[in-house]
């Protein structure tokens, strides 16, 4: 046994004499002779492995213990759900106290109307409101369901068929807000990674629909053929993938909150070239541009199948509510079950698609209303073209006639304050009822501030000349004070 | 929770898959044939991609007939259907002159204002008279009638709030009330079966988005917990508030939320809570006002109360009560009271009549005997159905009932075959309700009376049983006497 060990002993010590003097074993280096560095270099050898192959050192990870998260819950203090409130957010609206026609009633007065954008006089018009008696009597107020649950009323699927008839378009689907069908119709059509150009004065309905649908966004300036075509330009070349993706312009007809009437023709010459596709939204121009009334289109002498997309809010010329948009048939069926502006929300009150029905109906029997809008707009214009410190900036055919200030305040919150109290005391003093501008924080449009007048077809001449006088007097009153 | 049986989830993913592989073959085919008829697109991207709309195309149309029924009369107890027909396999549907009347179990008519009423609709009819139509104006500029202040003044008094505001739709009103309340930097803590608009609305307000489980207050307070320890995704900066969105009626499931809990959570942990009632205000409580009067929640504990006024009150529009402050804030900022056209006048004189009715402010007790009737009607219904065998959701007093069908050939034949017998129900499928839990929705009214009711459940059994939808075991029938009384409280 012990002999054994000591056989092994040897042969162990053998082997190491061996090895380092091996003559394979043996090398100088720097003129010092080593001997045995194989087995040096296997040795570190095997140490550089260990340590390659240890981890780094990382500090053990301690979730947060219940009394922590305690803690922290208790020292969280949030915000105020709303704001302190200001003066100024407590200024009340004028209170009617009749049909919001061409002169109604505030605080007993008599007071001319210029803030409801009724182009054609239809409101208290007979026609309208003996169908919405008949109707309302025949189907209640409501539709008490959404259009895909027993909430189709004929009405409605007749509504879309006239407003297709009248203006030449194969099909159309009715919305029962006039916000809802912008911001319901580009995310149906728009989604993550398509290309949208869109006009940086558009209003809060179609800002908030290009939100929504989580596409690039490209703003052009503001009814600006030239800074339109640079930006397609742009995006054509830039991009190879762009031939891919589904491609929009957004406009509106005649824009909200400036007045001016966008170049169709221009818009469809560029969009040809480009390839892209047109959303365009006809609120105010519906019923009001055009020979007989039939929106931009017909204004232009674009023939309609060039535009893609056509929506309109019915709650300006058609004196109703609710909202509509016509195309091909393909694009209208689409929106009958992805449009969620429709799907999820109660039908339009079957009084209120009656009275659409019946609005066009007046519109297509006595196109004498147009001309008499048209003139009226006109006359306003020639009153209110010299006033000192405010500009017109509307075009000079649109019934949103728009004065913008000429010198700001310095911040656009004093300029809404002023505008307001041009507004109250028109209404206080001359009886006169005008829109000043309103921006919600919420609004990302850029547009001047100003005041905006609604021409209808039933102004007389007397009261365009009172809106010219009184408007006159207090810009020179208010604007040029110490 | 909706646990399905397991033999109904198999054959219900196989007949998916099998019409999901016939859709797919006959777009193969569709290809080739028209390879030659593309319509000249000449460099535009095609509008909508074939895949987005397979589903319409395949699954859709197949059963269109059972969606998108036109009626022509109001949608009361009884109403007339407009019969169609197709002739190219249900890809166009053309109306005819014939209508059938009908059993409505489908519109949103809790308690009866949907047709013509003796209260209401003179009065509608007058202030049609006096205001038109429609005010053409948004209600800063020219929209606020005289109608519009009475109408805010009765609905603060109705919903137990300071102050209220009212807009033109409901769906309009919370896109654009949340963007106004919560931006960037905020959190939102949304129920997980939450109506489209809240979704909407979130989103659009730039807020981070969380979600918790159906009307599980536990887990709402075990993500309210994490989140406000984490705070602000990557930055870890606390958040700047926290608005924990619930529903009074969830309207797919019939189920009514647990509001106490939750906002006994929200105090605890300083977060704001946002109720919104379109199904329950009108339908659910003792007089009528909502889910906090049947709970027994202080009103003064819910900081932003939302709800519409098409469901109960027969019209259209939407409202936000809250404190004098906020609906001040509100009035000053919100989109859709700025820019949008107001609500139609004679749509607002419904709704204060309506309201006075339910009251008993017009000098009758119609409004409580609708309200007794409509708790009444919907407990009796809902007892029948789960006594015949079928499974259905929701808790007792709430009058939204869904009956559950899985499969997807039994949402066309359980409404087909009840349309054959006069009795029109809702059937909702995919995308509404998820791919496997498609289900027939029952809506009670305080206009069915109780012969009506019994008339639609012998049907329902008899196509129920036609479809094989009564998963659960029947009840052997007792033999009694069914009172027919009607109780007042």
């Amino acid at each position: 046994m012990a002999s054994n060990l000591v056989e092994m002993f040897n042969a162990a010590l053998n082997w190491v004499t061996m090895i380092l003097d091996a003559p394979s074993a043996r090398a100088v280096v720097f003129g010092v002779p080593i001997q045995g560095h194989f087995l040096v270099e296997g040795v570190l050898g095997v140490v550089i492995v260990i340590l390659l192959s240890l981890k780094s050192y990382t500090p053990p990870k301690r979730p947060l213990t219940e009394q922590e998260i305690d803690e922290l819950c208790d020292d969280w203090v949030p915000e105020p759900l709303i704001p302190p409130i200001t003066e100024d957010m407590k200024h009340e609206p004028p209170v009617l106290e009749s049909a919001a026609g061409p002169h109604t009633t505030v605080n007993g007065k008599d007071v001319v109307n210029f803030a409801s954008a009724n182009f054609l006089g239809l409101i208290g018009h007979e026609k309208l409101l003996e169908s919405c008696t008949s109707a309302l009597e025949k189907y209640g107020v409501g539709s008490c369901g959404p259009r895909g649950f027993y909430g189709t009323i004929d009405v409605h699927l007749d509504c879309e068929t006239r407003i297709s008839k009248f203006l030449g378009t194969p099909d159309s689907i009715l919305y029962s807000y006039g916000l809802s069908t912008m911001f319901s119709t580009i995310p149906c059509f728009c989604k993550k990674g398509d290309i949208i150009v869109a006009d940086e004065g558009v209003h809060w309905g179609i800002q908030n629909g290009l939100q929504l649908s989580r596409s690039t966004i490209v703003y052009f300036k503001h009814n600006d053929m030239e800074s339109l075509r640079s930006t397609l330009e742009k995006i054509m070349t830039k991009n190879k993938r762009s031939k891919n993706l589904r491609r929009y312009i957004v406009a509106e007809a005649v824009y909200q909150n400036s007045g001016q009437i966008a170049p169709l023709d221009e818009i469809v010459k560029l969009k040809e070239k480009y390839r892209f596709r047109v959303i365009l939204d006809e609120s105010n121009s519906f019923g009001v541009l055009g020979r007989s009334g039939r929106g931009l289109a017909e204004h232009h002498g674009v023939p309609i199948e060039k535009i893609d997309v056509v929506t309109a809010a019915m709650g300006h010329a058609l004196a109703t509510e609710g909202g509509f948009c016509t195309g091909n048939v393909r694009i209208i069926d689409y929106q009958r079950l992805s449009s969620s502006g429709y799907v999820f929300s109660a039908s339009l009150p079957p009084y209120l698609a009656s009275a659409a029905i019946t609005a066009i109906d007046v519109i297509d029997q006595n196109p004498d209303m147009l001309v008499k809008l048209k003139q009226n707009i006109a006359l306003l214009w020639k009153g209110l073209s010299n006033i000192k410190g405010m500009s017109l900036t509307s075009n000079p055919e649109s019934p949103i006639v728009f004065l913008k200030l000429e010198n700001s305040r310095g911040s656009a919150k004093e300029d809404l304050l002023l505008l307001e109290e041009m507004a109250d005391r028109a209404l206080k003093e001359d009886s006169l009822l005008v829109v000043s501008s309103k921006r919600s924080f919420l609004d990302k449009c850029r547009l001047p501030l100003g005041i905006k007048l609604y021409v209808s077809a039933g102004h007389s001449e007397s009261d365009l000349l009172k809106a010219s006088e009184s408007l006159k007097r207090l810009a020179s009153e208010l604007l040029f004070k110490s | 929770m909706i646990t399905i049986p397991y033999l109904t989830a198999v054959s219900t993913y196989f007949s998916y898959g099998l019409l999901f592989a016939f859709g797919q073959l006959r777009d193969f085919f569709r290809r080739f044939l028209d390879w030659w008829l593309t319509s000249n697109l000449q460099g535009y991207a095609p509008i909508c991609l074939g895949h987005e709309d397979f589903y319409i195309r395949r699954l859709y149309h197949r059963i269109q007939d059972c969606f998108e029924r036109p009626i022509s009369s109001a949608p009361d107890a009884w109403f007339d259907v407009v019969e169609r027909y197709s002739n190219d396999n249900n890809k166009t549907l053309k109306r005819t002159t014939k209508t059938s009347r009908c059993l409505n179990l489908g519109s949103y008519n809790y308690l009866g204002f949907g047709s013509f009423d003796e209260y209401c609709t003179p009065r509608v009819i007058e202030s049609l008279k006096k205001f038109s139509a429609s005010t053409c104006s948004s209600r800063v500029d020219a929209g606020t009638t005289s109608v519009h202040a009475e109408l805010e003044e009765c609905v603060t008094r109705f919903v137990g709030k300071p102050a209220a505001v009212v807009f033109g739709m409901g769906y309009a009103t919370n896109s654009a009330i949340i963007p106004v309340l919560i931006g960037k930097g905020g959190l939102i803590l949304s129920d997980s079966l939450n109506h489209s608009s809240i979704v909407n609305g979130a989103r659009g307000s730039g807020a981070t988005i969380r979600v918790f489980q159906h009307n599980t207050p536990s887990h709402l307070e075990r993500v309210l917990r994490e989140q406000i320890a984490e705070g602000q995704p990557r930055t870890h900066r606390p958040w700047k508030k926290i608005i924990v969105v619930v529903e009074g009626i969830y309207s797919m499931e019939g189920e009514i939320c647990h509001l106490p809990e939750v906002v006994a959570i929200c105090k605890k942990y300083k977060a704001y809570v946002y109720l919104d009632e379109a199904h329950s205000i009108g339908a659910i409580g003792k007089t009528g006002k909502g889910i906090c009067e049947l709970l027994g929640v202080d009103t003064a504990d819910v900081d932003v109360m939302m709800g519409t006024f098409t469901k109960s009150f027969g019209s259209c529009g939407g409202y936000i009560a809250g404190s004098k402050e906020l609906i001040q804030y509100l009035k000053h900022q919100c989109p859709a009271h700025l820019y949008a056209t107001s609500i139609p006048t004679p749509s607002a004189q419904q709704i204060i009549s309506a309201i006075k009715v339910i009251l008993g402010e017009d000098g009758s007790n119609r409004g409580a005997q609708k309200l007794a009737r409509i708790r009444e009607n919907s407990n009796f219904f809902r007892a029948e159905l789960q006594k015949m065998g079928f499974e259905v959701l929701g808790d007792n007093d709430s009058p939204v009932m869904p009956i559950m069908l899985y499969n997807p050939a039994k949402i066309p034949s359980f409404s087909r075959e009840c349309l054959r017998e006069k009795v029109a129900v809702v059937v909702v499928g995919f995308p509404a309700t998820p791919l496997l839990l498609a289900r027939a929705r029952i809506c009670i009214s305080a206009s069915h009376s109780r012969e009506d009711l019994i008339r639609a459940l012998e049907v329902i059994s008899k196509v129920g049983d036609l479809s094989g939808i009564k998963y659960f075991p029947a009840e052997p029938k007792k033999i009694e006497h069914t009172n027919n009384d009607i109780k007042l409280d």
